[in-house]
C-alpha cells in the first residue's frame, strides 16, 4: 500500500466489497422484495379478499367485533385496512395477571367488508423478506448489529469507489459489451453510476435508522448514561389516563378518523388503540399512517376521551434535526411511494443487486485469468466461486422455493409458516453443496436454468392450486396478484437468457481465453 | 502468485484495526462533542451528533487506508481523539458545574 490515494482506495474498495459482498447482496436483495412486501402477503394468503371499504366503516365492524369478543380486555389495537394491505386486523390484550407482566395478546383477521374472521393460511409472507433485510434471521440484536456493520462496509465501498473511479461521467458512456471481463467490469461501473444518488440515500439512512443503537455514545453522554430519558424526550409517550374502575360505554370510533384527520390536515389514521374500553377513562390514541408523505414521524398521535371523546392530547411537531431523521426513514422505507415510484424503488433495489453481482463477478474473473491456463484454481479462488454461485444463483432459487412452499405445502400442516421459511434455507443451503460438486460454470447454468424454471412456472402453479389465476385476476384488476404473477414470469425469463449466456460464453471460453488481456491495476483505477 | 512478507501483511491488519475501532472511538466522541457543544434542545442534539457521526467514521477509515504508513494511522486517530475527548469533557464539565 505504498502507491496513490486512489490506488489506496481502490484496494479499500475491492476488499471491503468482496468480503460483505455476499452478504450485502442478500441483504439488498430482500430489501428489495420487501418494497412490495404488502403485495407479497397478498399473494401468499390468497384468502384474504381485497376490497377498498372506507376506513369509517372498516372500524365500526372491528368495533363491533371487539365489544363482543373482547369486552374485557385491557387494550385493543387495531389495524386499518388500505390499498395496499387489504385485511383489518384487531387485537387485544387481556389485563396481565401479575403487575408489571405483559397480557397475554390475541390477534384476528377481519374481512373489511363483513367483519366475519377471516382465516389466512399460515405465512409470513413477504414479512419475511422484510425481517431477513435487517434481522438475518438472526436472534436480537445481532443480526440488527451486523447489517448495519454490513450498511458501514457498503457506505465505505461506495465512496472509495467513487473515489477510485474518477472519470465517472465519461466513463459512464463506455459500455463494451461482449468483451468478457470488460463488459462486466463496464457493466459495474454503469449501474453503479446510474442510481448513485439512490445507493447513496439507501446507505446512509439504513445507517441514521438504527443509529441509537450503534451510536448511543452521544445519548449516553448528554441524558448520563439514562438511554431510557433520551427516547422518553424523543418519543412523548402519550400519557393516559389510568383505570377509573367504573364501567361506561365506549362511544362510536369512527367519528374520530375524521377529527383525526383535521389535525394532520388530511393525514390518515394507521392504527388505533383503545385503552381501558369500556371503562369510565377509556382513551383512544390514533396513530397516524406515515404513508402520506416522506418525512416519518414516529408515534405522531392524537388522544381522545374514549367515553366523552374530547381531545386530550396530541404529539408535538416534529424539530428539525429530528424531521431530517425521519425523512432519511422515511426515503428509506418507501412507504409513501405510489405505485409507479414503488416500481422505481424496486429498479432501483435491483441495480444495487446488481452492482454488488457484477462486483462479485468482476472481482473473482480478473483473478481466475491468472489461472485459466492450468484449468486448476487455488483454493481461496474456488470459495469465492462457491460463494458467488449460492449467494447470487443460489440464493434466488430459495426465494422461488419460498414461494413454492407457500403453494405446496398443506394448509393444515403443524408449524406451516415455519416452514416456508425452512425451506427456503434448506434450498439455499444445498445450492451451496451442489456448487461446491460442480464446476463453477455447470454450477451457474443449472442453478440459473432451475431458478429459471421455479419462477417462470409460479403463475402455473398459482393457477394450478389456488383459483385466483391469471386469468382472473387481469379481468377483476387485483394488480397485486396479477403483478405477483407477471413478476416472476419476467423474473424466470431473466434467468433462462442469463443461463443461456453463461452456457453460451462457457463454449466460446476457450477463444476468449486467448483473446482476453488481462485487465492490469492501471487499466481499472483509470 | 508473489509472497507477501510478514511485515506488509501485519501492517494491513494493523490499518483494518485502526480504521474498525479507532474510527469507531473518533466517530464515537465526535458525536459526543457535537451533541454536546450545538446549541440545540438536548434531544435534537443528540439526533445531530449521531446522524453525522457515521461521516466522521468514513473520513477516519478513508484516512486509515490513504496515510502512508500504519503509524501514520494509529496517530492520526489517536490526535484526533485526544482533541475530541478534550472538546467534549471541557463541554461535559461546563454543563456540570
Amino acid at each position: 500500500m505504498k502507491e496513490g490515494f486512489r490506488q489506496a482506495m481502490a484496494w479499500l474498495h475491492t476488499w471491503a466489497g468482496l468480503i460483505f459482498g455476499w452478504l450485502l447482496f442478500a441483504i439488498f436483495l430482500t430489501g428489495t422484495l420487501a418494497y412490495f412486501k404488502d403485495e407479497i402477503s397478498h399473494w401468499m394468503q390468497p384468502e384474504i379478499p381485497a376490497r377498498s371499504v372506507s376506513s369509517e366503516a372498516s372500524l365500526t365492524l372491528a368495533q363491533n367485533y371487539l365489544q363482543q369478543h373482547a369486552a374485557g380486555a385491557s387494550r385493543w389495537l387495531i389495524d386499518l385496512p388500505d390499498a395496499r394491505e387489504p385485511g383489518l386486523s384487531v387485537r387485544w390484550q387481556q389485563s396481565p395477571a401479575k403487575r408489571g407482566e405483559r397480557g397475554q395478546f390475541t390477534e384476528k383477521l377481519l374481512d373489511p367488508q363483513t367483519g366475519a374472521e377471516v382465516q389466512g393460511r399460515e405465512t409470513t409472507g413477504g414479512e419475511f423478506f422484510y425481517r431477513f433485510h435487517f434481522q438475518l434471521q438472526m436472534p436480537y440484536p445481532w443480526g440488527r448489529w451486523l447489517s448495519t456493520i454490513a450498511a458501514m462496509v457498503m457506505f465505505v465501498a461506495l465512496i472509495s469507489g467513487i473515489i477510485t473511479h474518477k472519470k465517472i461521467f465519461k466513463d459512464f458512456f463506455t459500455f463494451r459489451p461482449r468483451k468478457g471481463q470488460r463488459s462486466w467490469l463496464d457493466g459495474h461501473n454503469a449501474v453503479g453510476v446510474l442510481v448513485l444518488p439512490f445507493h447513496l440515500m439507501i446507505t446512509y439512512s439504513s445507517l441514521v435508522i438504527f443509529m441509537s443503537m450503534v451510536m448511543p455514545a452521544s445519548i449516553l453522554a448528554s441524558y448520563n448514561c439514562d438511554v431510557r430519558a433520551f427516547f422518553d424526550e424523543v418519543f412523548p409517550a402519550s400519557s393516559t389516563p389510568e383505570l377509573a374502575g367504573k364501567p361506561a360505554q365506549l362511544a362510536p370510533l369512527a367519528p374520530l378518523l375524521e377529527r383525526a384527520r383535521e389535525q394532520w390536515s388530511g393525514g390518515r389514521v394507521g392504527r388505533l388503540t383503545v385503552n381501558h374500553p369500556g371503562d369510565a377513562h377509556a382513551s383512544v390514541v390514533l396513530v397516524r399512517d406515515g404513508a402520506d408523505r416522506v418525512v416519518h414521524d414516529f408515534g405522531s398521535a392524537v388522544t381522545f376521551n374514549g367515553v366523552t371523546g374530547h381531545l386530550l392530547a396530541t404529539t408535538p411537531e416534529q424539530s428539525l434535526p429530528r424531521a431530517i431523521a425521519g425523512s432519511f426513514y422515511g426515503l428509506h422505507m418507501g412507504h409513501f411511494a405510489g405505485p409507479v415510484l414503488r416500481w422505481l424503488y424496486f429498479i432501483c433495489g435491483l441495480a444495487g443487486t446488481a452492482m454488488i453481482g457484477t462486483g462479485l463477478v468482476v472481482w473473482l474473473g480478473k483473478r481466475q485469468l491468472k489461472h485459466a491456463k492450468s484449468g486448476v484454481m487455488p483454493f481461496e479462488l474456488r470459495l469465492v466461486e462457491v460463494l458467488n454461485i449460492a449467494g447470487m444463483s443460489g440464493l434466488m432459487v430459495a426465494v422461488a422455493a419460498f414461494f413454492w412452499a407457500n403453494r405446496l405445502l398443506p394448509v393444515d400442516v403443524a408449524g406451516r409458516a415455519d416452514w416456508e421459511v425452512n425451506s427456503f434455507f434448506i434450498v439455499w443451503g444445498l445450492s451451496v453443496l451442489h456448487a461446491m460438486a460442480r464446476r463453477g460454470r455447470a454450477a451457474w447454468v443449472e442453478q440459473l436454468a432451475l431458478a429459471a424454471l421455479l419462477f417462470g412456472a409460479v403463475p402455473v402453479l398459482n393457477a394450478l392450486t389456488t383459483p385466483y389465476h391469471l386469468g382472473i385476476t387481469l379481468v377483476q384488476g387485483d394488480w397485486a396478484m396479477a403483478g405477483f404473477d407477471l413478476t416472476c414470469l419476467g423474473s424466470g425469463l431473466f434467468f433462462a437468457w442469463a443461463a443461456w449466456k453463461m452456457q453460451r460464453s462457457g463454449t466460446a471460453e476457450a477463444v476468449i481465453r486467448q483473446r482476453a488481456q488481462p485487465i492490469t491495476p492501471e487499466r481499472e483505477v483509470n | 502468485m508473489k509472497v507477501l512478507p510478514v511485515s506488509y501483511r501485519l501492517a494491513v491488519t494493523s490499518r483494518v484495526l485502526a480504521a474498525v475501532l479507532g474510527g469507531y472511538i473518533v466517530a464515537a466522541l465526535a458525536s459526543v462533542s457535537l451533541s454536546l457543544w450545538a446549541s440545540m434542545p438536548r434531544a435534537d442534539a443528540v439526533v445531530t451528533g449521531m446522524m453525522t457521526s457515521f461521516l466522521a467514521y468514513l473520513c477516519a477509515v478513508i484516512w486509515c487506508f490513504a496515510c502512508r504508513s500504519a503509524w501514520r494511522a494509529w496517530l492520526g486517530l489517536i490526535l484526533t481523539s485526544l482533541v475530541l475527548a478534550v472538546v467534549s469533557g471541557l463541554a461535559y464539565w461546563m454543563g456540570h458545574s
